[in-house]
């Protein structure tokens, strides 16, 4: 029962993912696609200001208009107590309701909600509810925030969390003093809508007296009934929760929010099953929110560029009702462990203003990749050293491990220096360079980014709702297997990979084994897809459920044939005795014996033919990366194009290399999105300016270039060996590509960084130098 | 609201039905017809999921946005979601075939219009290149793939693949 039993056919394999057959001929199901007999339809009235006061709400047209079963109001909805929850349980502390309470504090902001027979007629009385609203001056930005009204009259500050101190404390700045060189850099980070193809969704019914069945599209139907269960004070075990498909989530659906508690205490309230399925303007303008902030960074480096002390100040702009009110201190814990800092220190802010609260995004602390590994470039240029060189002299090595930095992280196998080396035997810098130096004697601006990092992925057991997960294994009477899991998949085809590895643990074919995660009522509690687990915690448990269980086969298989355990193999469903050929047996006659003929058992054993094992794994699975990425910036139109993009990254055993690229991709291109295109830019009146995926840039097939993977596989210590993947591209993306434009254009000087870097940005820092250069000229 | 009496055929299955002039297709075809392969993402037109091929007087069937166009416009039409693509005895059409092979998916909610776009601009024989098939996808976003998948699948798709499993 180890990692040397030589069953690996499918772990590693690009095995065609189960999902599918399903989703590939329109037969998945979404939580739109779910039909309750009596069914209504639910529309939100939302707040068309940012801020004021409610000071008329007349819903007399709108009820009168056939078709309209009830218009709740905070009124009605607020009869039902509640206690919302961050996704750490602990309580919300903004006064914060499911509908607007007499004032709104942002755009969007749920007021009212309409119950109807379909959509378009909730739509129709949605849109004849009168409501006034005296509106004050917005706190937008968070510089309003530190001078302007309380965001929450009745709180002390709109600074709901600061940690640190402004000022460096004097240790840092004394070396800081004396550094060599020291480098600034400050990033300002625009808003982002996670914008999942499928919007928020749930259908929420009550069934007797406290039975309650949600479909809803999340990330874990389990935390979903621990959360609804926990804010509506009502025992789990009624609570049922089922999410067959979902069309993404990226953190966004890390947790239901107001709309999807509002439908769920108004379907307890009206007694009939209630549908919400948001739309786009709502997904764009009203759903969570992610990443708005602002860091500022400084490095000091000695004569040889090593890196000596660092002082991060970070501050967040959290909307008024946001997920977690918090300064987001995870971005200056997970900013050096890759690198060998003596001395850090930080402040960190987060603030309340009138626009949509921040919810999670893939990588949440992502900007310490940004801020870091952008500074270190701006540094190689100040002090005139190669970046890569730079990078290899301070980055932690494997003699280097065990390293604890000074946030009290401890590394004991990443592999960043690796992943670089490993990347460096694929891009030909040297070549580069020289083709760079060529284009730009012809006008053409060609710029290399080259970034490394470490991530932590399935955290476990130091923070509430991350836990460890369970698998449950059963080789049925018929001989295939069934798997029940605690993970979630939006998308990530974990019915393929835990197929994989309980295939391979148990000695079956994979066409055998089916694996099912999503329902609250299967399983036992995890938080599903959040902070890339699944493979590493999920498949831990799947791994080890299916060793305990071919044990059991192998005990009954000894008993039954008069052999010794250690002499049994399972192997593609069969049954094999070591010297004995002919007594090879399939394992469905085994299955069978276990289910029905219990008196053949060994005595005492239980009966049935199934396994559970929760896996707890260390607390913090480290994975670690080097990118490169080439790219051409068109001084006359400001547009970059992308060359060349090659990840190096080390998951550790790879389950199937198909999904684990598809993870690197998709947070890759999400990060070209939050680099070139994507913003939800507010007006100063707090109005939200991305309506439509027309203003709101999605990128686009031609927006992507192909990428190029190379896999180092050191083994994690967890059982199996994975590390997580889900979240990297997205944390190692925006600096590499960002590093590649500076590079492009640092004929040009130092690029400020504010994203998106559109062409009208790009060609604003290009003609700003240029006019540089004229009015030098002219003196 | 007005309302409407329409007959149109639904993946060789002629429904009749009466509808409300602002319904759009991809409702009627979910809502009413049951068809919920076509997912309906952004409801204006740029995301490309809800698209279904459509065919009107004889014309070979053409990709269309289902959250454009109104269920009355569709009024004798034939059309073809994705639950019409696969063959009767189940085997995947080659677009659904390729893009399986390539991982041309997660959650699988942009899909069904990607599936369309590609199975009616290789329909009737036709022979696309890859220049075609990718100009097209310039009309569907997909949030989970990065595309990479849905590339891989236009190559297979125009025999322009590299064998499996190789990269660059």
């Amino acid at each position: 029962m180890n990692a040397g039993v030589p069953f690996r056919r499918m772990v590693g394999k690009r095995a065609p993912r189960k999902e599918d057959a399903r989703l590939l001929t329109g037969r998945g199901q979404y939580t739109d696609d779910v039909r309750m007999p009596g069914m209504l339809h639910c529309v939100f009235v939302r707040s068309p200001v940012a801020r004021g006061t409610i000071t008329a709400l007349n819903l007399k047209a709108a009820r009168e208009l056939p078709g309209v079963h009830a218009i709740y109001t905070h009124a009605d909805i607020g009869q039902v107590p509640i206690q919302l929850m961050t996704f750490f349980f602990t309580p919300i502390a903004a006064p914060i309701s499911l509908l607007a309470n007499g004032r709104v504090a942002c755009v969007g902001d749920p007021v009212a909600l309409v119950i109807a027979e379909s959509r378009a007629i909730a739509e129709d009385a949605a849109a004849l509810v009168e409501l006034e609203i005296d509106e004050e001056v917005p706190v937008v930005t968070i510089s309003d925030a530190a001078r302007g009204a309380l965001v929450h009259p009745g709180t002390e500050s709109n600074c709901s969390q600061e940690m640190g101190a402004a000022e460096i404390p004097e240790a840092v700045q004394a070396i800081l003093d004396k550094a060599a060189h020291r480098v600034t850099k400050t990033i300002r980070h625009q808003r982002i809508a996670q914008s999942p193809m499928e919007a928020r969704a749930c259908v929420a019914s009550f069934d007797g007296a406290e039975e309650l069945t949600i479909h809803i599209s999340c990330q874990s139907p389990h935390f979903v009934a621990r959360y609804v269960s926990t804010v509506l004070g009502v025992p789990q075990e009624a609570i049922r929760v089922v999410a067959k498909d979902v069309g993404g989530a990226f953190g966004l659906k890390n947790m239901p929010w107001r709309e999807e508690m509002a439908v769920i205490v108004a379907a307890k309230l009206f007694r009939r099953p209630l549908k919400w399925i948001e739309d786009r303007f709502e997904s764009l303008t009203a759903s969570s929110h992610a990443r708005e902030q602002e860091i500022t960074l400084t490095a000091g480096f000695d004569a040889e560029g090593r890196l000596l002390a660092a002082h991060g100040d970070c501050s967040i702009n959290n909307g008024a009702w946001p997920m977690g009110e918090d300064c987001n201190i995870a971005v200056h814990m997970f900013m050096w462990p890759a690198y060998k800092l003596p001395a850090y220190s930080f402040h960190t802010r987060g603030w309340y203003t009138n626009t949509m609260g921040l919810g999670g995004y893939r990588g949440p602390w992502a900007l310490e990749s940004l801020i870091r590994e952008t500074l270190l470039d701006d540094a190689a240029r100040q002090i005139g050293i190669d970046p890569i060189e730079l990078r290899r002299r301070n980055l932690v090595r494997r003699e280097d491990q065990p390293m604890t930095t000074g946030m009290d992280i401890t590394v004991t196998d990443i592999t960043p220096y690796e992943c670089l080396e490993k990347l460096l035997s694929e891009v030909d810098v040297a070549a580069f360079r020289k083709e760079q130096a060529a284009a730009r004697k012809s006008g053409r601006y060609l710029g290399l980014g080259v970034t490394t990092y470490v991530e932590p992925t399935a955290v476990a057991g130091i923070m509430t709702p991350l836990t460890g997960e369970t698998a449950q294994v059963r080789i049925e009477a018929t001989g295939k297997v069934t798997a029940m899991l605690s993970t979630h998949s939006q998308g990530h085809g974990m019915a393929t990979t835990m197929a994989q590895v309980i295939a391979d643990r148990l000695g079956v074919a994979y066409d055998d084994v089916t694996v099912f995660d999503s329902d609250s009522a299967i399983g036992s509690y995890s938080p599903g897809a959040a902070g890339s687990r699944q493979g590493v915690i999920a498949g831990g448990a799947s791994w080890r459920a299916a060793e305990l269980l071919a044990d059991k086969v192998k005990r009954i298989a000894a008993h039954l044939y008069n052999a010794s355990p250690e002499t049994i193999t399972i192997e593609d469903g069969m049954i094999h005795i070591a010297g004995a050929p002919e007594m090879s047996r399939p394992l469905r006659e085994v299955a069978e014996i276990a289910h029905g003929e219990p008196f053949r058992l060994p005595e005492g054993m239980e009966t049935g033919l199934e396994a559970q094992y929760r896996y707890q794994p260390p607390p913090m699975t480290f994975t670690s990366a080097a990118h490169a990425c080439m790219v051409e910036v068109d001084p006359e139109t400001g547009f970059v194009s992308i060359k060349r993009w090659v990840s190096s990254e080390d998951c550790g055993t790879i389950i199937n290399p198909g999904i684990v690229e598809g993870q690197i991709a998709g947070g890759l291109a999400q990060a070209i999105g939050q680099v070139l295109l994507e913003e939800m830019p507010y007006d100063a009146h707090g109005n939200p300016l991305a309506a439509t995926f027309k203003d709101y840039l999605m990128p686009a097939y031609t927006d992507i270039p192909d990428f190029e993977y190379l896999h180092a596989n050191t083994p994690s210590q967890t059982i199996g060996g994975m590390r997580g993947v889900g979240e990297g591209g997205a944390i190692i993306g925006p600096p590499t590509l960002v590093n590649a434009i500076a590079d492009a254009l640092a004929p040009f000087g130092p690029l400020d960084v504010a994203l998106p870097l559109s062409p009208h940005r790009v060609l604003e820092h290009i003609e700003r130098a240029e006019a540089a250069v004229r009015l030098e000229e002219a003196i | 609201m007005s309302e409407h009496r329409i007959e149109l055929t639904v993946n060789g299955r002629r429904h009749g039905a009466t509808v409300e002039a602002r319904t759009s297709l991809g409702e009627f075809l979910r809502e009413e017809l049951g068809y919920t392969g076509t997912h309906l993402a952004c409801e204006h037109g740029v995301c490309g999921a809800c698209t279904i091929m459509l065919a009107e007087n004889g014309n070979g069937g053409q990709a269309v946005r289902s959250c454009l166009m109104l269920a009355v416009q569709a009024d004798g039409a034939e059309v073809t979601t994705i639950e019409g693509l696969a063959e009767a005895d189940g085997s995947l059409h080659p677009v659904q075939q390729a893009l399986r092979d390539n991982y041309g998916l997660q959650c699988g909610f942009c899909t069904p219009g990607v599936a369309i776009t590609l199975a009616a601009l290789t329909a009737d024989g036709a022979r696309p290149e890859v220049e075609d098939l990718e100009a097209a996808m310039s009309g569907h976003i997909c949030r989970c793939t990065g595309y990479q998948g849905i590339r891989r699948a236009i190559r297979q798709l125009t025999g322009t693949a590299q064998p499996a499993g190789e990269h660059a």
